[in-house]
């Protein structure tokens, strides 16, 4: 997804003299037009995550909005503070983007990670998660975060659908498969490797496959052919590469018990570990924590 | 204030109320900002403000009490020319090279005062944020240490010393100058004097400054005033 970032935003500086990048060091052979483009409102914050927030929160108080930019642990853990206190407190239009959400940065190792992200920063006021599945969300989604008034992340992976398929219009939520099968929830383009195989199912069988790309999950928010679904299967999977605590699994659940929807099965597949007895690609440790589509197929 | 809330932080209060009522009264004007990232001398820059009418006599008694926006650290967006809320050191001096950067991005007039405690030189982020500065070549921001030397449980120098700070920052590309912080003169001349990078003036300053039993002893970074203590600090700054 990064070409589609970096094409969005040199679209997205065409009209806004406001904008600023922000890089921790960031975009060796992925930003260079980016650079180019922006010139002096691009700026390489070297090695200080800390410093990179607290200098994009002062920025979006005198009335620019910055983008700050890095690997997606360090653009939220390493400097968490700076996000509550001087960016999520006072509301202001810092958007952060971590590259390689989830296990996208595979063999590289544990501290590269990033399965608790939106579970971490949805604790705090006003942050809103945008989590793109296709390669064709990118460039919306970089408008909906840049004109969002409010501190937003949004969380890059990597788009595995077929290169033929065409996915659905940009929405929060949508439909992928369709079926009589059960509802299947999950968040980020992991759904693009299970969309192939869910269609080759018979449709007695084949899942409801949902993907959702905006967080916090709001109670009123899930569409109402959703709700359908799940009241007649009343079988129901999440599945996401992150952590159960914080994760979309708990999110989902409170609000099917604050909106009275009853359900018969729930079956969470998540992220189970920081790190296990040996490390691997991306494919690799979501086969670990059962994610991988067989492991998916395996529970259907 | 502090006495009739029974809070404590007053000793790193009085070390700079000096430079605090200096700024708001003879150099910070609307195109400038101040950032307080010493968020714990809360009580002095409330006093600064109310000392140029943006904070009232009954704004002041509400300090550090139920219902109050007057909070022992700042509160977020609560009160005129208090742009951030610190309390968590080693925030501030990012924010106010962020804030610096944007004016001269923006070709905008105006200065960026940024007050930092000296015990904040040993978080990590600070000194981030003043390589970022350097960098940046932030000449409409200005740095003042205030350098009591105290801090919650010791001294600077006992605790981790980077004792004499000036020769540490001469390394650095930026002004650097060392005044007495409770010179009213020297620290009306060091701000009002151009810069053609950005700046440092670290202030030489009491903890406790102005209240003989309360100078230079750690104990006043925490401690709340008896009854006879308030009295006697009374009249030792009333007969000044």
């Amino acid at each position: 997804m990064r070409t589609q970032l970096c094409d969005g935003l040199i679209e997205l500086a065409n009209n806004n003299n406001q904008m600023i990048f922000l890089t921790g060091d960031l975009g060796f052979m992925a930003l260079e037009k980016l650079r180019d483009k922006l010139k002096g409102n691009f700026i390489n914050a070297g090695l200080a995550e800390q410093n990179m927030i607290g200098v994009a929160a002062g920025m979006a108080s005198e009335g620019l909005i910055p983008l700050v930019y890095s690997i997606a642990p360090f653009c939220y853990a390493r400097p968490f503070e700076q996000i509550r206190n001087d960016v999520s407190f006072h509301n202001l239009p810092v958007k952060l983007i971590g590259n390689g959400g989830g296990y996208g940065y595979g063999v590289m190792g544990a501290t590269h990670h990033a399965i608790e992200d939106y579970g971490v920063l949805l604790t705090l006021p006003n942050f809103h998660i945008f989590i793109p599945c296709f390669n064709e969300d990118v460039n919306l989604i970089l408008k909906l975060s840049y004109f969002n008034e409010k501190p937003t992340y949004i969380r890059l992976g990597i788009d595995e659908s077929d290169p033929e398929y065409v996915p659905p219009k940009y929405e929060a939520w949508r439909q992928l498969t369709f079926g009589d099968g059960p509802v299947i929830i999950v968040t980020g383009p992991i759904a693009t490797t299970y969309i192939k195989a869910f269609e080759k199912i018979d449709k007695k069988n084949r899942p409801n496959l949902w993907i959702l790309c905006e967080l916090p999950i709001l109670e009123d928010s899930l569409p109402k052919i959703l709700i359908e679904q799940i009241h007649l299967t009343k079988n129901l999977f999440v599945i996401e590469e992150h952590v159960a605590q914080g994760g979309i699994g708990s999110q989902i659940s409170l609000v099917l018990i604050k909106n009275n929807i009853s359900i018969e099965s729930f079956i969470h597949l998540c992220a189970t570990s920081h790190h296990y007895d040996k490390c691997g690609s991306q494919k690799y440790l979501r086969k670990k924590c059962g994610i991988d589509l067989n492991n998916v197929l395996s529970k259907l | 204030m502090h006495f009739e809330s029974g809070v404590g932080h007053i000793g790193g209060n009085l070390s700079c109320i000096d430079v605090l009522i200096i700024l708001f009264h003879k150099l910070i004007s609307s195109k400038d900002k101040f950032i307080l990232s010493k968020g714990h001398s809360a009580g002095a820059l409330y006093v600064a403000l109310w000392s140029i009418g943006i904070l009232k006599d009954s704004d002041l008694t509400t300090f550090h009490q139920d219902d109050t926006l007057l909070a022992g650290h700042p509160l977020p967006n609560k009160i005129k020319n208090i742009s951030f809320a610190t309390g968590s050191l080693g925030h501030g001096l990012s924010l106010s090279a962020g804030i610096a950067l944007s004016k001269k991005i923006k070709s905008i007039k105006g200065q960026v005062f940024c007050l930092t405690s000296d015990g904040e030189w040993q978080e990590g982020s600070t000194w981030e944020a003043l390589i970022f500065s350097c960098h940046h070549n932030l000449d409409n921001l200005t740095i003042i240490v205030d350098h009591n030397n105290l801090q919650g449980f010791g001294s600077t120098d006992d605790i981790a010393s980077l004792s004499p700070l000036s020769k540490i920052i001469n390394g650095f590309d930026l002004e650097v100058v060392t005044i007495n912080g409770h010179s009213p003169e020297e620290i009306l001349s060091s701000l009002k004097k151009k810069q053609n990078k950005c700046r440092m003036i670290i202030l030489e300053t009491n903890k406790g400054n102005g209240v003989s039993f309360m100078e230079n002893k750690m104990e006043w970074h925490y401690l709340p005033l008896n009854k006879d203590q308030y009295n006697k600090a009374i009249d030792e700054v009333d007969s000044v």
